[in-house]
């Protein structure tokens, strides 16, 4: 495998009382695609804010560390992450307006997106800006440049989204739910652009989504996040043929395609914990089948070759 | 053995009008255009021929459809084709450039407004972008009561009421005094849903309203929407790109490419035997759970623009089997099948 270019060690990241991330570590290589799923409110997208410091006040990094490159920049200022956001790092956002300015043409944006970390003259700027659009699918790309992202539908705005964040090739990716609002042949477009990035420019990437499906194609390792805390990872296919934690093997079936049309869909009983009130032992306790006392206290983390999960009774190795 | 007084019912029910078969909400040739406002600069660029006006998005282009009462009708479509401009139709959110659209069988523009008022709060919608569509400096529990509250539709205690509509959408009550940029992508979709339940529609338009959510939640809330259809007889237009959702819940599914409705017809039907050929380029893109990494295949052919849709048929530069005809001559929905339509001329090269 190539080498580590981040590594992120018992991160915690607090909103007073929500701990919304709580005590997650994992690490991407070079080249290497981790898909990241997980129940919603889990701390998906707070964990993509905390790589490329952008955790809004009252949140902060109340313990564990991200290296990226060698470089602990669990603490580094302002200044510091903006210049590795763009050139080095991007993040496609899961709110297309945390990227886009509802006043300014999208032209304007984009040329100032290039221009921030390049020399180049407007009219190369601009060049650079169609040449995004179209790879992303936007048809006239030319005359789109001049609407404002209120006359853009869902999927047209990710696109541009995602457009920005590939206009300086950046080498590592978080993308968050990045492709939720596009058709399958747009979305298997976008999917071939990346996949071909990442073939090319050996570019990491982070890809926060919902979707199995598109995770069991695109990625090379799986990692499934409930209440805070990573609880189950591996490579892809093992862990979606062959679940080990409880809420994994939850999450797979009540996927619509595993379940009969028109009938009730299976689901996890019970509802997710609120991040404020958090138990001692296993989060998922109270909604799982599996469950006893023993799970009430602290679950460590268990691991076995790549795959790793905190389950102290884990599925049988061999389900179907 | 079928009693007599049942069928007499039965048959009562799908007389037109009675609510049976009748079309609870009706949409006769609905087109949609958006026109950009020029700012000061770009008109005196304009006036002074520098610039050429910006063209006109042609968002629907002629479309009509019938959603029966308790129906779940899909809409699948390409991204940008025109669906939320639909949904917002529909809702009464947006009143279309052409063409109109009846409730009940009556022309909404002709209802008297107290009645436009009521058919618009039977109508409700949940919005595709959870972000942008909740009041940021509104509490969540303000967002969800407001409307019941207002409109007499509480019968008790508010608080009582809004916990209840906060469980039904699988959020825990606890959050309610949270302002929304307080909540995640799918709980912020949670808290759209719980206020369009919460004034009790009779019709609901579901913009990728299950997009953000984990498939855990996603089956409660899917199993939520099929209960209520159940119990209250609920109707639906669904809109999703999740064609694994869709083909769970729909009775009927319409598939929309660039303004236009292409392909028409019963679930199972369109599923095992699409027609066109845009709803069989979707089905086959289709991700599956896979055990082997597989690669994505690029689009073939140009993705057509609605600044300047093409000739003919709208699917004809990226369409595998178009022939001359298809780029000069729009096709019309036409039946292929029973309660099956579509809009392709490959129908008529085969007789
Ligand atoms: N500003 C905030 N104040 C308090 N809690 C917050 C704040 N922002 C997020 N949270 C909480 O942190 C938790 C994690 O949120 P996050 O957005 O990371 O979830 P997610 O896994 O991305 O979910 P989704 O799939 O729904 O987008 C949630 O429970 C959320 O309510
Ligand atoms: N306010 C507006 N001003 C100008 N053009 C608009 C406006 N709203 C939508 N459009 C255009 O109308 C077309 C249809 O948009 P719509 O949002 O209905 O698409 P959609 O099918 O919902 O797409 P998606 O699947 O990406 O959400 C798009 O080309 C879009 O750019
Ligand atoms: S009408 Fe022609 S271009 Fe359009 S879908 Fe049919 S064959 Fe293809
Ligand atoms: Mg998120
Ligand atoms: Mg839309």
């Amino acid at each position: 495998m190539n080498a580590t270019v981040l590594e992120v060690r018992d991160l915690r990241t607090h909103f007073g009382q929500a701990k919304a991330v709580d005590g997650v570590s994992f690490s991407v290589a070079r080249g290497e695609v981790l898909g990241l799923v997980g129940e919603s409110g889990s701390g998906k997208s707070v964990t993509g804010f905390s790589i490329i410091g952008l955790v809004d006040p009252p949140g902060t990094i109340v313990g564990g560390q991200i290296v990226f490159d060698g470089r602990d920049i669990t603490r580094s200022s302002r200044e510091e992450m903006r210049a590795l956001r763009g050139r080095r790092m991007a993040m496609i956002f899961q709110d297309p307006m945390m990227t886009l300015n509802p006043v300014l043409r999208i032209d304007t944006q984009m040329i100032e997106a290039v221009q921030a970390h390049e020399n180049v003259s407007r009219t190369d700027a601009r060049a650079r800006a169609r040449d995004a659009l179209g790879m992303v699918g936007i048809p006239s790309p030319d005359e789109r440049l001049q609407a404002y992202p209120h006359q853009f539908s869902g999927g047209m705005r990710q696109r541009v989204v995602i457009a920005i964040a590939l206009l300086h090739q950046p080498d590592f990716i978080i993308a968050d739910e990045p492709t939720t609002a596009l058709d399958v042949t747009i979305q298997a477009q976008i999917l071939a652009e990346m996949q071909k990035l990442v073939a090319q420019n050996n570019t990491s990437l982070i890809w926060i989504t919902h979707d199995l499906a598109v995770v069991s194609r695109l990625a090379d390792r799986i990692a499934v996040m409930y209440a805070g805390r990573i609880v189950e990872s591996g490579p892809v296919s093992d862990v979606l043929a062959r679940p080990l934690h409880p809420y994994t093997a939850g999450l797979i079936d009540s996927v619509p395609s595993r379940n009969q049309r028109g009938e009730r869909l299976r689901q996890i009983p019970g509802m997710a914990p609120s991040v404020a009130r958090l138990p001692t032992g296993c989060a998922f306790a109270p909604r799982c089948p599996r469950a006893d006392a023993v799970c009430a206290q602290a679950v460590p983390l268990f691991a076995a070759g790549p795959r790793e999960h905190r389950c102290v009774h884990p599925l049988p190795e061999l389900r179907v | 053995m079928i009693s007599s007084t049942k069928v007499a019912a039965n048959i009562q029910s799908s007389s037109p009008g009675s609510g049976g078969m009748a079309p609870l909400i009706e949409l006769n040739e609905i087109s949609h255009s958006f026109g950009t406002r020029p700012d000061l600069a770009a008109r005196l660029a304009i006036s002074l021929k520098f610039a050429k006006p910006a063209a006109r998005v042609q968002a629907i282009d002629g479309v009509s459809l019938a959603v029966r009462r308790g129906e779940v009708l899909g809409l699948v479509g390409e991204s940008g084709c025109g669906k939320s401009t639909l949904g917002r139709i529909v809702a009464g959110i947006v009143s279309p450039t052409r063409g109109s659209v009846s409730w009940r069988g009556k022309d909404m523009k002709a209802l008297p407004p107290s009645e436009r008022r009521e058919a618009k709060l039977r109508v409700q919608m949940i919005f595709q972008n959870p972000y942008a569509s909740l009041n940021p400096r509104r509490k969540a529990a303000d967002i969800v009561g407001e409307a019941p509250r207002v409109h007499g539709l509480v019968g008790g205690d508010l608080g009582t009421f809004v916990d209840e509509q906060f469980r039904r959408a699988g959020l825990d009550p606890a959050l309610k005094h949270r302002f929304p940029h307080q909540f995640s992508g799918g709980q912020r979709q949670r808290i759209g849903i719980a206020r369009a339940l919460a004034v009790q529609p009779e019709f609901l338009v579901c913009d990728e309203a299950v997009a953000a959510l984990d498939v855990s939640i996603q089956a409660q809330i899917l199993n939520l929407f099929m209960d209520l259809r159940e119990r209250l007889n609920l109707t639906y237009l669904f809109i999703s790109h999740d064609l694994g959702v869709v083909e769970h819940i729909s009775d009927r599914v319409a598939i929309m490419y660039l303004g236009r409705i292409v392909e028409e017809a019963p679930s199972e039907e369109i599923f095992a035997r699409a027609n066109h050929p845009y709803t069989r380029a979707l089905l086959a893109e289709v991700p599956r759970i896979e055990t082997t990494k597989r690669g994505f295949a690029a689009i073939k052919g140009e993705l057509p623009s609605p600044l300047s849709p093409p000739s003919g048929c709208h699917f004809h530069p990226r369409c595998p089997h178009a022939m001359p005809r298809c780029r000069t001559e729009a096709p019309r929905l036409k039946v292929v099948a029973a309660g099956h339509k579509s809009a392709c001329h490959l129908n008529d090269a085969a007789v």
